[in-house]
């Protein structure tokens, strides 16, 4: 099994996430969307690390997980604050900081 | 012997491929589904779905100890927590399909597109090759060799990362919290409030009298019509106009006659 | 001018050394200092000094004038020869080869100048005590009166270009302030704003012709420019002697710079009687007269000043034919007196002693004349017009009798000190050589005449006739702090060509300086006889325009020569086509063009930037989306470079 069907696969999920994050505004959504993409990565990630035989590259996704969780948090309770006060989850709502 | 190992890796391979293969088409499905559908709830089934996919994929990848954290700490943590905040944000809220921005459809398929093309060229174009020989790390002694990268060559971004989680609780904590204004609601004044408001014997749960038995459905009232009221407010869906919100915060305080009761809970969450 | 260009050979004679001072006259920076003080105190002071103010006002110039008369008496106690005193006080300026010393050149010009100055101006100060008694300002008139004496002191003592620059702007400047002394009268305000422009106009000139000179001499002291002037070529000396003449004409009020003179009469009088009269537009004569050594060298420069006197005197003397304002007929009579000390000056060093005679004998009448018509505003609740005098020789006897005699003075009567100033004047004019000297002498003669005219006008509208004043005036004579100060100077009127008569004193004791002892003069010359029949003509045709008849109350219509010397002979009207249009068209050109031109391009600039700004903004749509869209196109952009650079 190649290591390219990974990495194919994992662009492929990527490209999904960023296109997600572009056309949803639904902020639950895109903060899904990013996380697909932190999926993916961590995908590429750990088809290098069995490529190269290296598991630095395992270590790294593990990382990536941690961080992305830490995210997660931050951002929903931002989320949740911002949901407190203007009754939407809409990122196009908050749009007052512009010209 | 040997012939033997290349069968059972020629199986392996196979399975893998296989494996591989179903799952690749089910992540993708679920990924495209995840920016199709209306419903946030849905995206966060679906995106379950990558996510396990994902966790079979990395322990096809020898990979275990990650498959498993994937499965632990994403789907189970993370996603649940997402459910949590999708339940108080209201779990109904439809997106609308109209793209309000113009051209930003468009402009992120073409370069959702280009970078799709690019990339592939960039993976076509790099000399990837095969695998590289499993070493013992890679397969039942891959948790102690993670340990081990950790605990020495990692080890301070590792101490770095637990800083990070800790400031994180102490944001979300810091960010979530909101300042009580009201005095808080005892007992005493709730039962008071039940008794003033005419209606003090307890509200049907939801589902009662009704054909199905699921929290969404409303309760039957005696004379057949459903009360809306008895369906909790995370499900039932926060209204988004303060029209629709007046006249749904009407009809449950006719119903129930408890909105004080009601926001005092709102504070506490 | 053969005869001038003789005698311009003898002008190492008067170069004359200058010698140290020595005992009493090295303090002759107290002349300076005692004026300087008080304008310092009083301006400075505020309000505090306003009980005392005019006291330390007076007793400034008195303190001046008592040690200017030591001083004096200390010359005469020298030979004739070495009568030229220097003080140094410090050096100024050191620059490479340049240096300026400030000293103080005491001789027998300057001592004229510094007796006549601390003289007149004492005795203005003390008739200005009663005069401006009623004026809120009072205390900074003093102090303005002081700081000119200052400046006018440092003008005449000067020894060299720089420092008499020095005091020329600062005599300007007080000249400015006290013309517009009463700064709320939008006239005053004007009248000070035009005589400090048209000052200005002569000052570029003056300055001009001190860095000539400086180029051409290498020094800028009377001493190093004087010592060999014949080094310059005669372009150069003739440029210096225009320059020079332009300043004087700024200073002196002469053609073409003489219109801010009648407009400086709204100051105070007792500022028009020093300043105005007396003291400060004479400093142009000074300046020609101190130049003399130049002069001498250029017949051409000579000329031009001979033209210019001669020229204002008959320019001076028309208007004041017209003018119905008691000031502006003294001023225009002024403007008169300084063209014939000009172009007594413009003779030559055979005109010299003549110009100051002239000069000092006009400081002493004119200033009689001006406090004279002050003591009358006073008693008329400050009317300037003369057709609402007349008959105030009843009630103001004082005033009368030293008005008449200044009047005697200045049209020239024997024995009064006009006559004797003048006549010598003329007769020089006429016997300054050929076809231009008796031009020369032929307009002074016809100013002479004019002169006897209008002065006899104005002692008829004001003192004779019928009264025609205002309901409300109660005419009566100055209290004596104002009458002394004017009788004083008409004694001084009398007694100046009653001194002079005696041998030509002032030509002998001037000698040095000018260059020139003059041969005995017959009292009575030719021209002097003539001169004389003129006037009594004049006076005849004066007491049977106005004597006889009764003086309209407004002036009646007339037509072209007393139309035009009533509108100043056109002087304002000719430096606004020439002068202030084309002004203004530069100025409208420039502003066009700043705005359009300069601030356009700026303008432009900035509304391009702002523009594209503007538009730029536009993309900040506040849509999270949209930054992120142009991330992830970044990002494109990014992965498709590197590929491109692997490639």
């Amino acid at each position: 099994m190649s290591p390219g069907n990974f990495v194919a696969l994992a662009v492929i999920l990527f490209v999904i996430g960023a296109v997600g994050v572009l056309v949803r505004r639904n902020a639950m959504v895109i903060f899904m969307c990013v996380e697909l993409m932190l999926n993916a990565v961590n995908l590429a990630f750990v088809a290098f690390a069995r490529m190269h035989g290296n598991l630095s590259g395992q270590v790294i996704a593990f990382f990536v997980m941690v961080v992305a969780a830490a995210e997660v948090v931050v951002g929903l309770a931002i989320l949740m604050a911002i949901f407190r006060t203007r009754r939407s989850a809409s990122v196009d709502d908050a749009s007052l900081l512009k010209y | 012997m040997h012939g033997g190992v290349l069968a059972i890796s020629d199986v392996a391979s196979t399975t893998q491929q296989i494996t591989f293969w179903l799952l690749a088409v089910v992540s993708v499905t679920s990924a495209l589904g995840m920016i199709l559908v209306r419903k946030a709830v849905y995206c966060a089934v679906l995106l379950a779905v990558v996510m396990l996919s994902l966790a079979v994929l990395y322990a096809l990848q020898n990979a275990p100890f990650l498959a498993f954290v994937q499965v632990i700490v994403y789907t189970g943590a993370v996603l649940m927590l997402f459910l949590f905040v999708l339940m108080i944000v209201g779990i109904r809220a439809k997106d609308s399909i109209v793209e309000t921005i113009r051209g930003q459809r468009v402009a992120a398929g073409l370069a959702g597109i280009g970078l799709l093309v690019l990339l592939s060229l960039t993976v076509g174009h790099a000399v990837l090759g095969t695998a590289a020989q499993a070493g013992p790390s890679f397969g039942a002694n891959n948790v102690y060799a993670i340990a081990k990268l950790i605990f020495t060559t990692y080890v301070f971004p590792f101490e770095v990362t637990s800083a990070l989680l800790i400031t994180a609780a102490l944001g979300a904590m810091v960010l979530a919290h909101r300042e009580r204004l009201t005095p808080k609601l005892t007992q005493r004044d709730r039962s008071r409030l039940r008794v003033a408001s005419g209606h003090p014997a307890p509200l049907a749960g939801p589902g009662t009298y009704a054909r199905h038995n699921a929290v969404d459905m409303p309760a039957l009232l005696p004379d057949g019509t459903p009360a809306e009221a008895s369906v909790p407010l995370a499900i039932r869906g926060v209204p988004e106009t303060p029209d629709q919100q007046r006249t749904l915060l009407g009809s449950s305080a006719a119903v129930r006659g408890e909105t004080g009761a009601e926001s005092g809970q709102e504070g506490d969450a | 001018m053969t005869g001038s260009l003789a005698v311009a050979t003898t002008v190492a004679a008067h170069a004359e050394a200058t010698l140290p001072a020595v005992g009493v006259q090295r303090a002759a920076w107290l002349l300076l200092v005692f004026p300087l003080f008080g304008a310092v105190v009083l301006l400075l002071g505020g309000k505090r000094t306003d009980r005392w103010g005019h006291l330390l006002g007076v007793a400034m110039p008195l303190a001046a004038f008592a040690y200017a008369l030591i001083a004096f008496a200390a010359m005469l106690g020298y030979p004739a020869g070495q009568r030229s005193r220097s003080v140094q006080l410090y050096s100024w300026i050191t620059a490479g080869a340049f240096k300026v010393n400030v000293g103080l050149q005491l001789d027998q010009l300057s001592i004229c100048f510094v007796l006549l100055i601390t003289g007149v101006g004492s005795l203005i100060h003390i008739f200005s005590v009663g005069y401006m008694a009623h004026d809120p300002g009072r205390r900074r008139f003093f102090g303005y009166m002081n700081l000119f004496l200052a400046a006018m002191l440092l003008l005449v003592l000067a020894d060299n270009y720089l420092v008499l620059y020095a005091g020329w702007e600062g005599v300007g400047l007080a000249s400015y302030l006290l013309i517009g002394f009463w700064q709320y009268k939008p006239t005053a305000a004007v009248a000070a704003k035009k005589a400090f422009i048209a000052n200005r106009v002569g000052d570029a000139g003056l300055s001009l012709a001190i860095m000539l000179m400086f180029t051409t001499f290498g020094s800028v002291t009377f001493g190093g420019v004087f010592r060999h002037p014949g080094a310059a070529s005669p372009g150069v000396l003739t440029a210096i002697g225009l320059l020079l003449l332009l300043g004087a004409c700024g200073k002196s009020a002469q053609l073409p710079l003489q219109s801010w003179l009648l407009d400086a009469m709204e100051g105070p009088t007792p500022v028009s009687a020093l300043i105005h009269a007396a003291t400060m537009v004479t400093a142009g004569v000074y300046l020609i007269v101190r130049s003399g050594p130049i002069f001498d060298l250029s017949p051409d420069a000579r000329l031009a000043v001979s033209i210019v006197g001669a020229a204002t005197l008959l320019f001076g003397a028309i208007i004041s034919c017209a003018k119905d304002d008691i000031k502006k007929a003294l001023a225009g009579s002024t403007m008169s007196q300084i063209g014939y000390m000009m172009l007594a000056a413009g003779i030559g060093p055979a005109g010299y002693p003549f110009a100051i005679a002239l000069l000092l004998a006009h400081g002493f009448f004119k200033a009689g004349l001006f406090l004279g018509a002050g003591s009358i505003m006073h008693g008329m609740n400050d009317e300037v017009d003369m057709r609402r005098y007349g008959g105030l020789a009843a009630v103001m006897r004082i005033t009368t009798l030293t008005f008449g005699a200044c009047y005697l003075a200045i049209i020239g009567i024997p024995p009064f000190s006009g006559f004797f100033a003048k006549d010598t004047v003329i007769d020089a004019a006429f016997h300054s050589g050929g076809t231009g000297g008796w031009i020369l002498g032929i307009c002074a003669v016809i100013g002479a005449g004019l002169t006897a005219f209008y002065m006899t006008r104005v002692m008829l509208m004001t003192f004779a006739g019928k009264r025609r004043w205002d309901e409300n005036a109660h005419p009566h004579e100055a209290p004596p702090v104002m009458t002394w100060p004017v009788i004083l100077l008409a004694v001084g009127a009398v007694g100046f060509g009653a001194w002079e008569i005696l041998g030509d004193r002032l030509a002998k004791f001037l000698g040095p300086v000018s260059g020139y002892t003059p041969p005995e003069p017959a009292v009575f010359s030719t021209s002097g006889i003539v001169v004389l029949a003129l006037a009594v003509v004049a006076i005849a045709l004066a007491w049977a325009m106005y004597g006889r008849r009764p003086v309209p109350g407004t002036a009646p219509a007339a037509r072209f020569p007393v139309t035009a010397a009533r509108r100043d002979l056109y002087g304002d009207a000719i430096n606004e086509s020439l002068l202030m249009r084309p002004g203004q068209w530069i100025t409208r050109l420039s502003v066009y063009f700043d705005n359009r031109g300069v601030d356009g391009l700026v303008n432009t600039v900035a509304a391009v930037i702002g523009g594209t700004s503007g538009r730029m903004r536009r993309l900040q749509t506040g849509f999270v989306r949209s930054y992120a869209l142009s991330m992830f196109l970044g990002g494109v952009l990014l992965v498709g470079a590197l590929l491109l650079a692997r490639i």
